[in-house]
C-alpha cells in the first residue's frame, strides 16, 4: 500500500560544512544517511528520521540539523497534524499505535501550579553550606509507638523496628527493565545508586547476574510475568517491590518483543532466547485485595521477614482507597505512579488517557492514610514525570517520602526524548538490548553523569529547604503549609490540601 | 440521606467501597437445626483473608416462635433515628414483639443501638400491595428517610448479624451460641475503606435473601444504576447490595430459577453463546441482551441464600476461589477447603465449581445442583 | 545423625508441646499453630539438618516449604493453606490430602506430590522442579510457567484441568491425564494454551476447547519418552497402572508462534 504519511523531519546538511566522515551513517540506527561513493556525497532518508539528535551531537563540524516539518497539513486546532498522522498510520496497518517516554501533553500537570515558600523577617532561612542540611530518607514501616527499657539509667530499645531502606537523597532510580534498557544502562543505574547512597530499581526483567554485586542498592521487582524470579533474586535486593501497575499504562501489561530477548536478556529472564516476554496487567495470584496480602506475606516468608516489601500501582480514579488497602494488606512501601510516568513502549491511547496527576494522587493518598491512622505503617514513594528538584520538593511537601525518577536518569545518559523507546533502536543506546548499540553508555561514565545529576539536585533541595527555614527533610514532608496553589479552582485547592496564594 | 450522614457511611465519598474477603457457608439438606459451633470455627480459621473491619452471619431457622412474622434487625447510628423509625414501622406494621438485640462484651469496634421487631404488615394500608413488597418499601424508607436507621435483616424465620470485628468476635458480641439454625453463612471482610461501618458488613439482606461476597465488581456503577430504575436504593455503597437486589429483583421478583439467573450475572461468552444450540443460544443470547445492565463483571465469588435454597456462584473466569463439599446431608460452600476440612474432617464429595456455574442446595432434595464433577476422596 | 536433643535445646519453647522425634523423623502437630510460626519452626529444624519433618493436622497454614535452605522432605497430613512451596528452592512436599490456591507460585527447585487435588492457580510462574497432583487442579494452571536451558518445570495432574489451563505459558511441559473422565469425554477445561508461546501440553483424551494462539498436534517418539518418564513417576506415587494410561491416545498442544502478539501494533 502506497504510504500517505509525510515525513515528521527534514535533515540538513550544510555541505560547505560537512567532511565526509561519516560518523552521521554509523550513528543513526535507523539508517537515514547514507553515502554515496560515486558522487562522494551525503544523502539522508528524511521519512527515517526521528529527531533524536544523536547525529547533530556527534557531527564533529556541527553541519546537521534537523527541522521539524511544518507542513503540510492545515492548521487545525481538533485535527492537528498529529491526529491526522496517526489516523493514516493505523489506516495503513490496522494496529494499535505504540510510543514511548511519558505523555507528552500539556493538559495533566500541576508543578506549575503549585508554589514553595521561603521565610523571611519572622523566622530566618538557613544557610544551607554551612549549616547541616539533613535530606536523610528512611522507607519501611514505623511503629506507632517505642517501647524502651530503663535500667540504670542505661536505655535499650524493646521494640523491633521493620526492615527499612536508608536514603541519602530522597531520589531514587525508578524500575526499568533489562531488555527495556540496555546492560551498560542498568549497571550506570547501579553504580550511582552505590555511590549517592540510594536505589535503583531492576524492573520486572531480573537481575543480570553480574550485576548482583550492585544487590545491596537494588529494589527488585516481581510482576506478572515473574521474569527472573527465584530466591537468590529476591534475597540479592535490599527490598521486594510488587508491580500491579504503571503510570503510563495503567491496567496494561507489559511485553518485551521476541527480537529484543537476546542471548544475556534470555538468561536473565530464564525464557528461550526469542520468545515474547509477556506480562500481561494482572499478577494472577492477585484478583483481589487479600490475594495481594498472600502474595505480599509470601515473600516476606520467603525472605524470612528481612527486606521492605514495595507496592507499585498506576495512579488511578480511587487511589486513596486502594493505597490504603494495600497498606492494610502489609506493604511496606507504596509507590505512586502519576498518568505522565514514562515507559518503554505502551499503546498512545492509554499513555495519554489512563490515570491521575501524580500530584492529586499523592495528595489523597497522604490525606487518606493520615484520616485512617495509618501512614505509619508505609513509606509513600512517588513516581511520574520529576523534572527538577523543584518538583521534587514539592511532592514532599504534598507527602511523598521520596520519589522515583527515570525520565531524568535517561536524559542524562543521553536520552533526548524522542519517545521511539520501543523501537528498541535507541541512537543513544539506551532503550535497546542490541550489544553493538548498548556500547554507546559507558557504565563509568554514565555513573558519574547520573552522581553529577542527584548531587545537583540534592544541593538545590537543600537550598530551598534552607530557605524555608527547615534543616531536616521530615519538617518538609508532608507540610503543606510551604506549598500555595495559584490558577486553580476550589476543588482543586481542596484535594491537594493547600492554599490559595496570597491566602 | 442528608450529607451528614454520607459522610458516616462514605467518608471519603467514594464510588463504592472496596473489600476482599472469606466466605463460608453449610447447610443441612433436611433442614434439621445446627449449632454456631461449625460456621464460626469454620470462618475464623480463614482469620488471614479478612482484617477485623467486617464480620458476620446469616441464619435460617433461627425464629421457630415468631416464624410468621417478619423479623427486623435494624441498627441505630444515633437516639433520635430511633425514634423516626419507630415512627415508620408503627405507621406500616402491626409490631408483635420487639426487644433490643442481646449482646455481650467482645472485640467489636463502635457498636450501634441493636434492636429486633417481629412485625406484620397493616393489610388496610396498600390491600393490593404484597406483604413482601410492603416490607421492601419499608426498608428502602427507614434506610434513606431516617437518616441513621438501617435496616440489615428483614425476613422471616431467618436473621442476620453483623458488624465491625472479625466475624469470632461478631458471633461473640451477638451471642450465637444461643441459635440454632438450618442454613448458615458466613462472611470475614477486608475493607480498604475505613472506619468501616457496621452497615458495611456481610451478609447484604433483603426479605430472606442473603448475600456474602468475595471480590469486586468492575460493573458496580452500571448495576447500580439498573437497580435503581426497579426502585432499590443502594445506600451501603457496597458492590454486595447490589448483588444482593440483583438476586431479589431475578429470582424473587421476576421468579427466575438460579440457573438461568447464573447466566445472567455471570453471563458465558459471546463465542460460547455462538457456538450453543440454536435453541439455548437463543436464551443465551436473549439474557444478554436484557439483562446485560446485570452482568456481574470482574472477580468474584459469592454465597446466595434464601429459605431452603444455598447457592454458590463464581464469576465466568473463575478470578475468586469456591470450594464445595458434602458430607452426609449437609452441604458446604468456603473460599478455602481447609476450612472445610475443620468442621469435616472426612468427606462424601469435594470439589470445585467451574466459573460461572452455580452449585445449588435446596431442603429436601439430597442431589446438589453443580455437583456433577467427579471427584476422588483423598484417603 | 541429628541429635534431636540439641535441636529441641533451641527451639522455642512454645514449639516444645508440638514437636516430637520419632527415629529420624520430626512430627510436627500444626494445629493451632499459625502459618508464621509453622515456617519458622521448619526453618529451625531446616538449619539444624533435619531430612524429614511430618506434618500433621495441618489446616490452613500458608507458604508451607519456603525460604528453606537444603532438600529436607516434608510429610503434610491434612489441607495444606494457599502458596504451598511458593517460591520453593529444594524440599520435597508431600501432601496426604488436597492442596489449595497457588500451589508451586514461582517455584524454583523441588518436588510436590499431592494425594488429592489442588485449587486455581496451579505452578504460576514455575520454572523448574516437579509437581503431581493425584486428582483434578483448578483454573489457570502452569499460567507462565517458563524454562530456560537445563530448567524445566513439570506439572502432571492425573484427574482434569479447568479453564485457562497453560495460559501464557512460556516453557515448560504440563502433562494432564484425565484419569477420571469417562470413555471420550473431553477435559473440560476451555481456553486451554491462552497466550502460550513456548513450553507443551500434553493431554490423554481430548480438549473441549482452546485459545487461538495454539494448536493440537500428534505426539512423536521423543514427547512418548517424556510422557513415558512422567507416568512412570507418577504410577509409583500413586500406584496406578502405567500400561493403562498408555493404553490411551496421548496429543500435544503447542503455541502456532514464540511471538503471539507481534502483529498488533502499528508502528
Ligand atoms: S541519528 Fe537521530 S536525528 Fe540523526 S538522522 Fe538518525 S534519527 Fe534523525
Ligand atoms: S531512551 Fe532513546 S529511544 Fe527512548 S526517548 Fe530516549 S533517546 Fe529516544
Amino acid at each position: 500500500m502506497k504510504s500517505y504519511l509525510p515525513v515528521d523531519f527534514i535533515v540538513e546538511r550544510d555541505e560547505s560544512k560537512c567532511i565526509r566522515c561519516k560518523v552521521c551513517v554509523n550513528q543513526c540506527t535507523y539508517e537515514t544517511h547514507n553515502y554515496d561513493a560515486q558522487d562522494d556525497v551525503i544523502r539522508s532518508k528524511d521519512e527515517n528520521c526521528v529527531n533524536c539528535q544523536r547525529c547533530v551531537t556527534m557531527c564533529p563540524t556541527h553541519a546537521l540539523s534537523i527541522k521539524k516539518n511544518l507542513g503540510p497539513f492545515r492548521d487545525n486546532a481538533n485535527w492537528s497534524s498529529e491526529v491526522i498522522k496517526d489516523i493514516k498510520k493505523q489506516a495503513e496497518t490496522g494496529g494499535v499505535l505504540l510510543t514511548g517516554m511519558g505523555a507528552d501533553k500539556p493538559y495533566l500537570t500541576y508543578w506549575e501550579r503549585l508554589l514553595l515558600n521561603a521565610s523571611q523577617v519572622t523566622n530566618p532561612s538557613i544557610d544551607p553550606l554551612r549549616e547541616p542540611m539533613e535530606i536523610r530518607t528512611y522507607l519501611g514501616a514505623k511503629p506507632d509507638a517505642l517501647e524502651i527499657e530503663f535500667e540504670d539509667g542505661d536505655i535499650d530499645l524493646k521494640t523491633k523496628l521493620a526492615p527499612q531502606l536508608i536514603l541519602e537523597t530522597p531520589i531514587m532510580f525508578s524500575a526499568m527493565s533489562y531488555g527495556a534498557i540496555s546492560l551498560n544502562v542498568h549497571e550506570s543505574l547501579a553504580r550511582a545508586a552505590m555511590r549517592a547512597g540510594t536505589y535503583f530499581n531492576t524492573g520486572e526483567g531480573g537481575l543480570d547476574s553480574r550485576l548482583y554485586k550492585y544487590g545491596e542498592r537494588a529494589i527488585v521487582q516481581v510482576a506478572s510475568g515473574r521474569f527472573g524470579v527465584h530466591s537468590s533474586y529476591l534475597n540479592a535486593g535490599a527490598a521486594i517491590e510488587i508491580k500491579i501497575g504503571q503510570g503510563a499504562k495503567p491496567g496494561i501489561g507489559g511485553h518485551l518483543p521476541g527480537e529484543k530477548v537476546t542471548e544475556d536478556i534470555a538468561r536473565t529472564r530464564m525464557i528461550p532466547v526469542g520468545t515474547d516476554a509477556l506480562s500481561p496487567a494482572p499478577q494472577h495470584d492477585i484478583y483481589s485485595i487479600e490475594d495481594l496480602r498472600q502474595l505480599i506475606y509470601a515473600l516476606k516468608e520467603a525472605t524470612n521477614y528481612s527486606k521492605p516489601v514495595s507496592v507499585k500501582i498506576a495512579a488511578v480514579h480511587n487511589v486513596a482507597a486502594i493505597a490504603s488497602g494495600i497498606v492494610r494488606a502489609g506493604a511496606d512501601i507504596i509507590a505512586l505512579d502519576g498518568v505522565r510516568g514514562s515507559t518503554g513502549a505502551a499503546p498512545k491511547v492509554i499513555r495519554d488517557n489512563v490515570g491521575i496527576p501524580i500530584e492529586l494522587a499523592i495528595a489523597s493518598v497522604d490525606q487518606r492514610l493520615r484520616d485512617e491512622g495509618i501512614r505509619n505503617k508505609a513509606s509513600i514513594v512517588a513516581a511520574g514525570g520529576f523534572r527538577s528538584s523543584g518538583d521534587i520538593v514539592k511532592a514532599i511537601a504534598l507527602g511523598a517520602d521520596a520519589v522515583y525518577v527515570a525520565t531524568a536518569a535517561l536524559i542524562a545518559l543521553g536520552c533526548t526524548v524522542c519517545q521511539k523507546c520501543y523501537t528498541g533502536k535507541c541512537p543513544w543506546g539506551i532503550a535497546t538490548s542490541d550489544p553493538w548499540i548498548s556500547k554507546r553508555v559507558n557504565p563509568e561514565i554514565g555513573a558519574e553523569r547520573l552522581v553529577n545529576l542527584l548531587r545537583g539536585w540534592s544541593m538545590e533541595i537543600k537550598e530551598i529547604m534552607g530557605g524555608m527555614g527547615i534543616n531536616a527533610i521530615e519538617s518538609l514532608r508532608g507540610n503543606r503549609l510551604h506549598l500555595r496553589g495559584v490558577n486553580m479552582t476550589d476543588t482543586e485547592l481542596k484535594i491537594l490540601g493547600v492554599k490559595m496564594a496570597g491566602e | 440521606m442528608n450529607e451528614l450522614d454520607n459522610k458516616f457511611i462514605n467518608p471519603f465519598n467514594q464510588d463504592k467501597d472496596f473489600a476482599g474477603c472469606s466466605i463460608f457457608g453449610m447447610m443441612s439438606l433436611e433442614g434439621k437445626r445446627f449449632s454456631s459451633e461449625d460456621p464460626i470455627k469454620a470462618i475464623s480459621n480463614m482469620h488471614d483473608r479478612s482484617n477485623g473491619l467486617g464480620g458476620g452471619f446469616a441464619v435460617y431457622g433461627i425464629y421457630p416462635d415468631f416464624k410468621d412474622y417478619y423479623a427486623l434487625h435494624i441498627m441505630y447510628l444515633s437516639k433520635d433515628a430511633k425514634e423516626k423509625t419507630d415512627r415508620v414501622l408503627a405507621s406500616c406494621f402491626n409490631i408483635i414483639y420487639d426487644e433490643e438485640m442481646q449482646t455481650k462484651a467482645a472485640k467489636v469496634v463502635d457498636p450501634p443501638l441493636l434492636w429486633r421487631y417481629f412485625v406484620e404488615p397493616k393489610k388496610r394500608r396498600s390491600p393490593n400491595l404484597p406483604e413482601d413488597e410492603c416490607v421492601i418499601q419499608a426498608v428502602m424508607r427507614i434506610n434513606t428517610e431516617t437518616g441513621k436507621a438501617f435496616v440489615f435483616s428483614s425476613g422471616k424465620d431467618m436473621g442476620v448479624f453483623k458488624g465491625v470485628g472479625y466475624p469470632e468476635d461478631i458471633a461473640e458480641y451477638f451471642c450465637l451460641e444461643d441459635y440454632y439454625g438450618y442454613l448458615w453463612s458466613c462472611h470475614g471482610r477486608f475493607p480498604t475503606n475505613t472506619p468501616g461501618w457496621w452497615g458495611g458488613a456481610h451478609p447484604f439482606n433483603i426479605l430472606d435473601w442473603t448475600v456474602v461476597h468475595n471480590g469486586e465488581l468492575s460493573s458496580y456503577g452500571i448495576n447500580r444504576r439498573y437497580l435503581e430504575m426497579y426502585g432499590y436504593k443502594c445506600t451501603l455503597q457496597t458492590d454486595t447490595e447490589v448483588l444482593a437486589y440483583a438476586v431479589d429483583l431475578l429470582m424473587r421478583r421476576q421468579r427466575l430459577p438460579i440457573e438461568v439467573v447464573s447466566q445472567i450475572l455471570a453471563a458465558p461468552f459471546w463465542s460460547e453463546i455462538d457456538s450453543a444450540e440454536p435453541k439455548r443460544c437463543n436464551v443465551l443470547r436473549a439474557l444478554r441482551q436484557t439483562y446485560g445492565s446485570l452482568l456481574m463483571n470482574g472477580p468474584f465469588s459469592v454465597i446466595v441464600a434464601h429459605h431452603g435454597e444455598m447457592i454458590g456462584l463464581t464469576d465466568r473466569v473463575k478470578l475468586r476461589p469456591l470450594i464445595a463439599a458434602t458430607r452426609g446431608n449437609m452441604l458446604y460452600l468456603s473460599s478455602e477447603e481447609a476450612a472445610i476440612r475443620l468442621v469435616s474432617p472426612q468427606l462424601d464429595k469435594l470439589w470445585a465449581p467451574r466459573g460461572g456455574e452455580p452449585v445449588i442446595g435446596r431442603v429436601g432434595d439430597k442431589k446438589i445442583v453443580g455437583s456433577a464433577v467427579k471427584v476422588e476422596e483423598p484417603q | 545423625m541429628i541429635a534431636k536433643e540439641i535441636i529441641l535445646a533451641k527451639l522455642d519453647s512454645r514449639f516444645l508441646p508440638h514437636v516430637t522425634f520419632n527415629d529420624q523423623i520430626c512430627q510436627v502437630n500444626a494445629e493451632g499453630l499459625h502459618y508464621r510460626d509453622l515456617n519458622s519452626l521448619l526453618r529451625t529444624l531446616d538449619s539444624h539438618g533435619v531430612e524429614k519433618v511430618e506434618l500433621h493436622s495441618v489446616c490452613g497454614q500458608r507458604y508451607i516449604g519456603t525460604d528453606l535452605k537444603t532438600g529436607m522432605a516434608i510429610e503434610i497430613y491434612g489441607t495444606p493453606g494457599n502458596d504451598l512451596a511458593a517460591f520453593m528452592n529444594g524440599p520435597y512436599i508431600t501432601v496426604y490430602g488436597n492442596a489449595q490456591d497457588c500451589v508451586a507460585n514461582t517455584m524454583n527447585e523441588g518436588k510436590v506430590v499431592v494425594h488429592g487435588r489442588a485449587g486455581d492457580i496451579t505452578c504460576y510462574g514455575m520454572r523448574g522442579g516437579k509437581v503431581f497432583i493425584r486428582d483434578d487442579i483448578g483454573a489457570r494452571a502452569g499460567i507462565h510457567m517458563k524454562e530456560y536451558m537445563d530448567k524445566k518445570p513439570y506439572l502432571v495432574v492425573g484427574g482434569t484441568a479447568m479453564d485457562f489451563l497453560g495460559e501464557y505459558m512460556a516453557g515448560g511441559v504440563l502433562l494432564v491425564l484425565g484419569l477420571n473422565l469417562k470413555g471420550d469425554e473431553p477435559h473440560k477445561a476451555r481456553f486451554v494454551g491462552t497466550g502460550m508461546h513456548a513450553g507443551v501440553i500434553y493431554v490423554r483424551g481430548n480438549v473441549a476447547h482452546m485459545g487461538k494462539e495454539v494448536k493440537m498436534v500428534d505426539v512423536e517418539k521423543s514427547d512418548m519418552l517424556t510422557i513415558e518418564g512422567l507416568v512412570r513417576e507418577f504410577c509409583g506415587y500413586f500406584k496406578t497402572d502405567f500400561e493403562e494410561i498408555l493404553s490411551k491416545k496421548f496429543m500435544k498442544i503447542v503455541p502456532y508462534s514464540h511471538r503471539p502478539y507481534g502483529r498488533i501494533y502499528a508502528y
